[in-house]
């Protein structure tokens, strides 16, 4: 059982490894040459009086010292208030509403596929290990490792805008409830060039711990009782393989929630990795800061969501 | 019975209203009421702030160049034009120039534009708190008067013939109404252009409206024109070919040549920007002319050009505006010449060589680590070594802005009037005079000079001396300029690219 004290600690947790991050990412982003005033004005900034640098500074909030600008925001966001971007007129917490849904749907998406994709596979190759069928299901995991995404992107993008004129990444974003039809057309390349790179690591472990779970007595017992071998395939092996392989995805599945920055831009999406980058650039440290306190949040949830499915799916793990 | 017929009657509305939705559908799109159209410009990023006096960024000043109005702007060969003032009259002495504000001209509100909103925004630019980037640009702007509701007298503190192109500055410059402040207009610009500011997806688009009540007869000619957010330029490029954009101003060479043809039309328009290796005098061996001049002779411009940049450009002085053009064949070694980069390394004592750095910001454009590159391999067949420091943009403005660099690859914009573009370097009381670290009294009276003179040929000649001594005492390394591209799908029509950037002929633009 979830005790009460065990919630507690996990919050606890969590919250301290929240404070490092936002400490660690406060000092890096101060650390970096450069504010906000050189990022937008680039060596313009040279043409500017000290008074007009002064007012500038206290425009973008950075002519406080540094500890109370991070307590300020600090404070902030305990209240909600995850800062505000002069660039888009937009507070982070707008920003962060319009964007996480869209990066949380691609990446469901993706990871959809490529568990789609990598779980027959790493069963095909197990199935005969070392055989032309292995082999083959290996190369595919390999191309799927070893092609950049932004190749991949660019090359299914250019592909099809030439031949077939078809390209909805270039037709304006829209959002399921605007145009679901449309949403899914532009989701469709990046999911796919995503989740086929997300099949390789899939694939590969699904392939080693099927390997490792047929060796054992009980699959062999289940064999000589005469269980049908597709039931001892999914009953019996696949799902005594599924920590590993659960493990795997959860982990993916988080750093897509960090958003796929390249694939972001290749195919005009606009999530959470764009809003980072964007903010990268332009030294809005509080959205930069709130981003990716955001992305951190996500990906404890996700670790915790997987430490949960481990109790479903395995019960020992639930007494242990 | 009943409910069967008000199923079938609710049916049959349902019939009808798809069907009106899908004829609305059908028929909306590309062309409004008027018959007017519709364009998608693809840009890479979304504009950086809407208010227009800190405009800086390309997406922003293009946008807001089409919402504002300056007093005067630029044509397509960059001379001065009326834009709000409709005609100015400069004294005698020059110290003071009166410019007739246009009737009829309204703001995208309503409200009609006098000569107190040219006054207000003058001052508003004047005063340093309102942290204006053009500031510089009335640096000579004793005061401003609004005599009546038509007339505005700028007082100058000395003549200043650069100031009417530094008064076309685009958005930098434009005239705001009186009521509206810095805060309200970020949110929902408000200006007397061709387009009033429609709606906003922030990261997504920008769409703005045609302001009907434009006070140029019959602009603009389009109903909307929609800055749509493509952040790749090859993906730009692939909404071009499906036609889902329909033009878009590209920056990278190789890019945009890839891009010509299947449906999509390329236009190449020299730009005033250049391409430059900027010297740091305050730094040995580099204060000896000697070891500048051999630099200058141990390079091959055209060969930096056409491996960095394709051959897309050409090979320039320093002075890019069309109106002053150097001529870069009228400096020290316009050939490449390594005996003689050698002979002037050795009378300056370094016969063995001499190690320089420089300063390169890697993915801000996309030939600069190339221009290093090539610099280095010609540099060192004349025994200098050139030490390449490949750094991210902020690293780059910081150690520039602090003139911590021997050397500095770097593209600098280009402005229509020469004063504008050299008088921050070169003069030793321009603000960036510490930066570019070379002056002279020589230069200092060249300047004044160019500053005052009210005649054009006699300007002409003074900024052709001051591109004469510039490259004579090889100050920096002038390199190239290149182009922009803009690429236009077939319909497009009437589009003027500029050589400053600005897609102010959005204005005349029609799309089928």
């Amino acid at each position: 059982m979830i005790t009460s004290k065990r919630i507690a600690r996990t919050v606890a947790e969590a919250t301290v490894t929240l404070l490092g991050v936002a400490v660690l990412v406060f000092v890096m982003l101060r650390v970096l040459p450069g504010d906000q005033i050189t990022a937008s004005l680039g060596i313009e900034a040279g043409m500017m009086t000290e008074a007009q640098l002064d007012a500038l500074r206290a425009y973008y909030g950075i002519d406080q010292p540094l500890v109370v600008q991070f307590l300020g925001w600090l404070t902030e966001v305990a209240s909600g208030n995850l800062g505000f971007s002069q660039r888009t007129g937009q507070s982070v917490l707008e920003m962060t509403a319009s964007s996480l849904p869209v990066t949380l749907e691609l990446a469901i998406l993706a990871t959809l596929l490529g568990v789609l994709l990598g779980v027959p596979l790493g069963m095909l190759s197990a199935s005969r290990p070392n055989s032309r069928r292995d082999g083959g299901a290996q190369l595919i995991g390999l191309a799927a490792l070893s092609i950049p995404s932004f190749l991949l992107g660019a090359l299914l993008l250019t592909l099809l805008a030439r031949i077939l004129r078809y390209n909805p990444n270039a037709m304006g974003f829209a959002r399921p409830l605007e145009d679901l039809g449309l949403n899914l057309q532009q989701m469709m390349l990046p999911a796919i060039v995503l989740g086929f790179a997300l099949a390789a690591p899939i694939m590969r472990t699904t392939r080693s711990a099927i390997l490792e779970v047929k060796s054992q007595d009980f699959v062999r017992t289940a064999i000589g009782k005469g269980v049908s071998p597709l039931r001892v395939q999914v009953r019996h092996v696949l799902h005594n393989s599924l920590v590993p392989i659960v493990t795997m995805t959860g982990i993916q599945f988080g750093y897509l929630l960090g958003g796929a920055v390249v694939v972001e831009q290749i195919f005009s999406v606009p999530g959470i990795g764009r809003q980072f980058l964007i903010g990268m650039q332009q030294k809005e440290y509080a959205v930069v800061q709130s981003t990716v306190l955001v992305i951190a949040l996500l990906f404890l949830i996700v670790n915790l969501l997987t430490d949960l499915l481990y109790r479903i799916i395995d019960p020992r793990v639930r007494t242990g | 019975m009943r409910s069967a017929r008000l199923a079938r009657v609710g049916t049959r509305f349902i019939t009808a209203a798809t069907t009106a939705v899908l004829l609305a559908a059908l028929v909306v799109p590309g062309a409004s009421a008027q018959g007017k159209g519709d364009l998608v410009v693809g840009v890479t990023s979304d504009p950086d702030t809407l208010f227009p006096w800190k405009a800086t960024q390309f997406q922003a000043v293009a946008l807001l160049g089409l919402v504002y109005d300056s007093l005067v702007e630029f044509d397509q060969d960059l001379n001065v034009v009326p834009g709000i003032a409709e005609s100015w009259d400069t004294s005698g002495d020059g110290m003071a120039i009166t410019f007739t504000i246009r009737d009829g001209v309204t703001f995208h509100d309503g409200k009609p534009l006098t000569s107190a909103d040219v006054k207000a925004s003058l001052d508003a630019i004047l005063d340093e708190e309102t942290g204006a980037v053009q500031r510089t640009s009335l640096a000579s702007v004793a005061s401003v008067e609004a005599p009546d509701d038509s007339t505005v007298v700028l007082n100058l503190n000395n003549p200043d013939a650069g100031i009417l192109s530094g008064l076309a500055g685009g958005p930098n410059l434009a005239i705001l109404s009186k009521d509206d402040n810095e805060e309200g207009l970020s949110a929902a610009p408000n200006g007397t252009g061709p387009f009033a500011f429609g709606s906003r997806k922030p990261n997504e688009s920008v769409t703005l409206v045609a302001n009907d009540a434009y006070w140029r007869e019959g602009e603009p000619k389009l109903a909307s024109v929609e800055l749509r957010v493509i952040p790749d330029e090859s993906s730009i490029v692939d909404g071009l070919r499906s036609g889902n954009v329909q033009l878009a101003v590209l920056n990278d060479p190789l890019v945009a040549t890839t891009a010509e043809g299947d449906g999509i039309s390329i236009a190449r328009t020299p730009q005033l920007a250049y391409h430059v290796l900027q010297l740091n005098h305050n730094r040995p061996p580099l204060d000896d002319l000697n070891v500048r001049l051999a630099i200058q002779c141990a390079v091959d411009r055209q060969e930096v050009l056409d491996t960095a940049a394709l051959g897309e450009g050409e090979v320039v002085g320093p002075i890019t505006s069309p109106a002053y053009l150097s001529d870069p064949s009228a400096r020290p070694c316009p050939e490449r010449d390594l005996e003689q980069a050698q002979q002037l390394l050795a009378d300056a004592g370094y016969g063995d060589g001499i190690t320089i750095g420089t300063i390169v910001s890697q993915g801000e454009y996309a030939s600069s680590v190339n221009e290093a590159q090539n610099l280095q391999a010609q540099l060192a067949e004349a025994g200098i070594n050139l030490e390449i420091e490949p750094m991210e943009i902020g690293a780059y403005v910081d150690r520039w802005l602090a003139a911590d660099f021997d050397t500095a690859v770097a593209l600098n914009g280009g402005r229509p009037d020469p004063d504008v573009q050299y008088g921050r370097y070169f003069p030793s009381t321009g603000n960036l005079n510490q930066i570019a670290s070379y002056n002279s009294p020589e230069l200092d009276d060249l300047f004044a000079r160019g500053k005052s003179s009210g005649d054009a040929d006699e300007r002409k000649q003074i900024y052709a001396d001051i591109s004469n001594h510039l490259e004579d005492n090889a100050v920096w390394l002038w390199m190239f300029s290149s182009p922009n591209y803009s690429a236009t799908t077939e319909g497009v029509e009437g589009f003027v690219p500029m050589p400053n950037n600005s897609l102010q002929y959005l204005r005349t633009t029609t799309v089928q």
